[in-house]
């Protein structure tokens, strides 16, 4: 280390990097990594939002008009793979990897080697899921959730590449996990205890230990799926002593925390926004960091609600609905919070907080039909109906979707040293914010009268709530161009960003200049 | 009765009972389904005062607590009152809630003292009924035409909600199911009874229902089985006790005369035109699924019979009859000795062996079939 009187010029002076292609391939930069992963994730959600435009165009009408049920269904199974593994998980992830650094004081990511090879294995992992579908017999079809023996006996051979893909992504979450942990954990500027790490930083901690946990479970999956189809095991099949449903038990308890992995970092995300442009500090901090933590403790006692038709002994069933049902405690003292962060507050609407402001009415829309789910009895009338469709994609789209929109708005300054436009901002909003509602709030309604999920066609009276909603689909693809534009717009120019942008913002990211110097607190902060 | 987004929006409010059929949960015609409509109300009720007191807040707080009105904001950041009271009272909601919920849930699982008994097996992409009181027993197939589907022909009201055999239930009777399958996970499911219960292969589970109106009831497959999980679907005729008890007594001598005819048919030869025309009928309905009417299969999925493997192999027409009769361990094909009779088979493998230019000229008789079911 240098002397603390040449800091300032120390830190300019190492603000070089290789150019070209060599600086991302090689990079262990955690800036250059976190924006790999951003635009990664961005591209992968392109990826899967061009197959969902295929199935809503497919489902525009009834009949089969544009593809055979066979591709339909590999449509569906690699949407949702390239959604949860492809675009929300890695822009977590990059997130993480821009600002966790930056927000606890530290100079880097403390495992940087390790950090670029988490990236750079996404990439071929992706290769391998995708280039499937160009197999004979075409990709995975069996859903994202690949239930056996539809995934081992009655697959294709993509299945073996299905595999070896969801084992590259599992290895990557697990590295990436396990760097932030490390990092939160050691690097932390002196004075940043534990209770005063912004929430960002915690919900990610939390994130990340789910991560440890449950990715192993889900490696152990597919392995099993894979020798059963393979190499002659029968873990599920019952022929050889095994048993179907217990697929199921192994895949929903890494299912279940992996909901929340997609979840918690949103948490954090909003309650760093809201506060910065209400102007006043979060309602009831400590309480958000024991919510977040029993929500997770809690997410892993109930994994069988996603499989209540099963043929679950009765006091088994009980057992999740309660626990299922308790998981409401807590995400409402979350929702509470924000509300009572705003009570009273000076707001300004920009576009960060429009997303963060749209994210706590609709993740708790999606959070009250979760509610309703959790009720057994009437599970058994919505499960693997469009009404469960509705659900999720409420709390994933705009849940984790719309926190990671208001992350990059609210940290878009930060990252490039412009200011975003923001009349083309707020047309991304409002076009996103109705069109989403177009796109699943009916979903409620087909699921109600009875419609299946993962159909390719359907009876015709639900002809009409489809149309509505493959429109809504349409228009929420388009608009998510408009976010493209924005962005590649942002990075090449705009209006000089200040060292702090929003009136109301707190965190140590804001005491750097803007856009954020190569390195960063190479001399810890002083945190009073 | 078109549905219009205002009519959703209203049906979402309640305003709207008689949109409610088509937008709202179905409320069906058992006790049950009843009691389960009720719990949805109830939860769905609640979900609303929460949202509209915490959005209300929301909105409140938008409109009046914005800096453009030249507001300070205030200093409070926790308070252990407020805290307190927003863990305890969702509790207690929910407390509430689980009350109704598990008693309803309990009812539900009670399988005890059924007067009808019925497994139900789902295989793809097909239903089949046994009855355990009487000798009766059958497939029951999506009975929308190919034409409808391919948008060829006008859709029919009953549009993929149709089936060649439908279930037959006694009203006012319990009837107890034992769903099972045959290959993958299916789920057998009928909104109107509030049954939903997954078929897993080598195992059974039991659902049960009591219909106290006659009617007919359809349901779909609910657990995503493959390429044709979207035409499965079911359709259960419930009947006064008498006309069901007529109704199965008929179907029954039925059914056993036609075992007996099948024996005694044996003898029988067909000629080729006959076997390839009954083959021809039998493969598109049972074999096109996966093997495709062209006999060209899906590369990788399903193998093609046309100009390969056994339908063109003139050692291996015993093989032929085997894989048709006792189907293939491990793969989608099913043994189809016992969906379809000898004739039926019979026919069908010659379909085989001589349509698409296969042109082996083997014709196959039931007496074949029988020989190799008899091995």
């Amino acid at each position: 280390m240098s002397t603390v009187v040449d800091d300032i010029h120390h830190e300019e002076h190492h603000d070089h990097k290789p150019s070209g292609i060599t600086r991302w391939l090689f990079t262990t930069n955690h800036k250059d990594i976190g924006s790999l992963y951003l635009w990664f994730s961005l591209i992968m959600f392109f990826i899967g939002g061009a197959m969902a435009m295929v199935i809503r165009a497919e489902l525009f009408q009834p009949g089969l008009q544009l593809v055979e049920p066979n591709f339909f269904n590999q449509m569906t199974t690699v949407h949702g793979l390239i959604m949860v593994f492809g675009a929300v998980m890695p822009a977590f992830t990059g997130l993480a990897n821009w600002m966790i650094p930056m927000m606890i004081g530290a100079p880097d990511m403390a495992l940087p080697r390790m950090n670029n090879w988490s990236f750079w294995i996404l990439p071929f992992g992706f290769a391998i899921l995708l280039s499937s579908l160009f197999l004979e017999g075409g990709g995975p079809n069996f859903g994202w959730t690949f239930y056996a023996p539809l995934s081992t006996t009655y697959s294709n051979d993509s299945t073996a590449l299905f595999v070896f893909s969801m084992h590259i992504l599992g290895i990557s979450s697990i590295m990436g996990a396990i760097n932030v942990i490390v990092t939160i954990m050691n690097m932390r500027a002196p004075g940043m205890n534990y209770m005063k790490m912004p929430l960002f930083v915690w919900t990610w901690l939390i994130t990340a230990f789910l991560l440890i946990a449950v990715m192993p479970v889900l490696a152990g999956a597919v392995t099993m799926v894979l020798t059963d189809k393979y190499f002659g095991t029968s873990f599920f099949d019952a022929a050889g002593g095994g048993d179907p449903v217990m697929f199921q038990h192994i895949f929903w308890f890494f299912g279940h925390p992996e909901v929340y992995i997609m979840i918690l970092p949103s948490f954090g995300i909003i309650s760093a926004i809201i506060p910065a442009f209400t102007r006043k500090q979060l309602f009831g901090y400590a309480s958000m960091v024991y919510a977040t933590a029993s929500i997770a403790i809690l997410s892993f006692l109930v994994w069988a609600h996603h499989m209540f038709t099963t043929g679950m002994p009765v006091f088994a069933e009980l057992f999740f609905m309660y626990c299922t049902m308790l998981i409401a405690v807590p995400t409402g003292v979350k929702v509470f919070n924000w509300v009572a962060t705003m009570w009273r507050g000076a707001m300004t609407f920009e576009t960060p907080m429009l997303f963060a402001l749209a994210f706590v009415i609709l993740f708790t829309i999606g959070g009250f039909s979760g509610l309703m789910l959790a009720i057994t009895p009437v599970d058994f009338q919505y499960h693997d109906t469009y009404f469960v469709v509705a659900h999720f994609h409420y709390v994933l789209v705009t849940g984790a979707v719309f926190s990671i929109m208001a992350a990059a708005y609210y940290w878009l300054p930060k990252w490039t040293g412009h200011m975003y436009d923001e009349t083309l901002a707020k047309l991304h909003f409002w076009t996103s914010l109705i069109s989403v509602n177009v796109l699943f709030f009916p979903m409620h309604f087909a699921g109600l009268a009875g419609m299946p999920r993962r159909i390719p066609d359907y009876s015709i009276q639900f002809a009409d709530v489809n149309q509505i909603t493959s429109i809504g689909g349409f228009a929420f693809g388009l608009s998510q161009l408009i976010f493209l534009w924005l962005c590649i717009k942002c990075v090449r120019g705009g209006e000089k960003a200040a060292a702090k942008p929003w009136e109301g913002a707190e965190g140590l990211e804001w005491t750097v200049p803007s856009p954020a110097p190569y390195h960063t607190f190479e001399k810890p902060p002083k945190v009073e | 009765m078109k549905m219009k987004p205002l009519l959703a929006l209203m049906a979402l409010f309640g305003f709207s009972a008689q949109a409610q059929n088509r937008l709202n949960l179905t409320q069906g015609v058992t006790d049950v389904s009843n009691r389960v409509y009720d719990l949805h109300m109830t939860i769905f009720y609640i979900c609303c005062v929460i949202g509209v007191v915490v959005f209300g807040l929301m909105f409140i707080s938008m409109i009046r607590h914005r800096k453009s009105k030249g507001r300070e904001p205030a200093k409070f950041h926790e308070s252990v009152k407020v805290e307190v009271a927003w863990t305890i009272i969702p509790f207690l909601i929910l407390v509430g809630m689980a009350i109704p919920a598990t008693s309803t849930l309990i009812a539900m699982e009670d399988t005890s003292d059924a007067d009808v008994t019925v497994q139900v097996t789902g295989s793809q992409w097909k239903w089949h009924y046994k009855y355990f009181e009487h000798e009766v027993e059958f497939f029951s197939r999506l009975a929308t035409q190919q034409e409808q589907i391919q948008n060829k022909f006008e859709k029919s009201e009953n549009y993929l909600l149709e089936v060649d055999n439908p279930l037959v239930i006694p009203t006012g009777q319990k009837v107890r199911f034992l769903v099972t399958s045959d290959d993958v996970i299916h789920s057998w499911w009928v909104p109107d009874f509030a049954v939903k219960k997954d078929a897993n292969p080598g195992f059974i589970n039991e659902a049960w229902t009591r219909v106290e109106e006659p009617g007919i009831y359809r349901g779909q497959c609910a657990e995503l089985c493959g390429k044709d999980h979207g035409f499965m679907p079911i359709v259960v005729i419930a009947k006064e006790p008498a006309d069901y008890q007529k109704w199965i007594e008929d179907t029954e001598a039925e059914q056993i005369a036609a075992r007996e005819r099948e024996q005694e048919l044996l003898d029988m030869e067909m000629s080729m035109d006959e076997l390839m025309a009954m083959g021809e009928k039998i493969y598109n309905s049972t074999c096109a699924a996966c093997h495709q009417a062209s006999g060209q299969g899906i590369p990788g999925t399903f193998p093609a019979l046309a100009g390969e493997g056994v339908s063109i192999d003139p050692e291996a027409r015993d093989q032929h009859i085997d894989i048709v009769v006792n189907g293939v361990q491990g793969t989608a094909m099913q043994a189809f000795g016992a969906q379809l009779t000898m004739q039926e088979i019979a026919a069908v493998i010659t379909y085989e062996r001589n349509a698409w230019g296969n042109d082996t000229g083997d014709t196959v008789q039931a007496a074949d079939i029988n020989a190799v079911m008899n091995q």
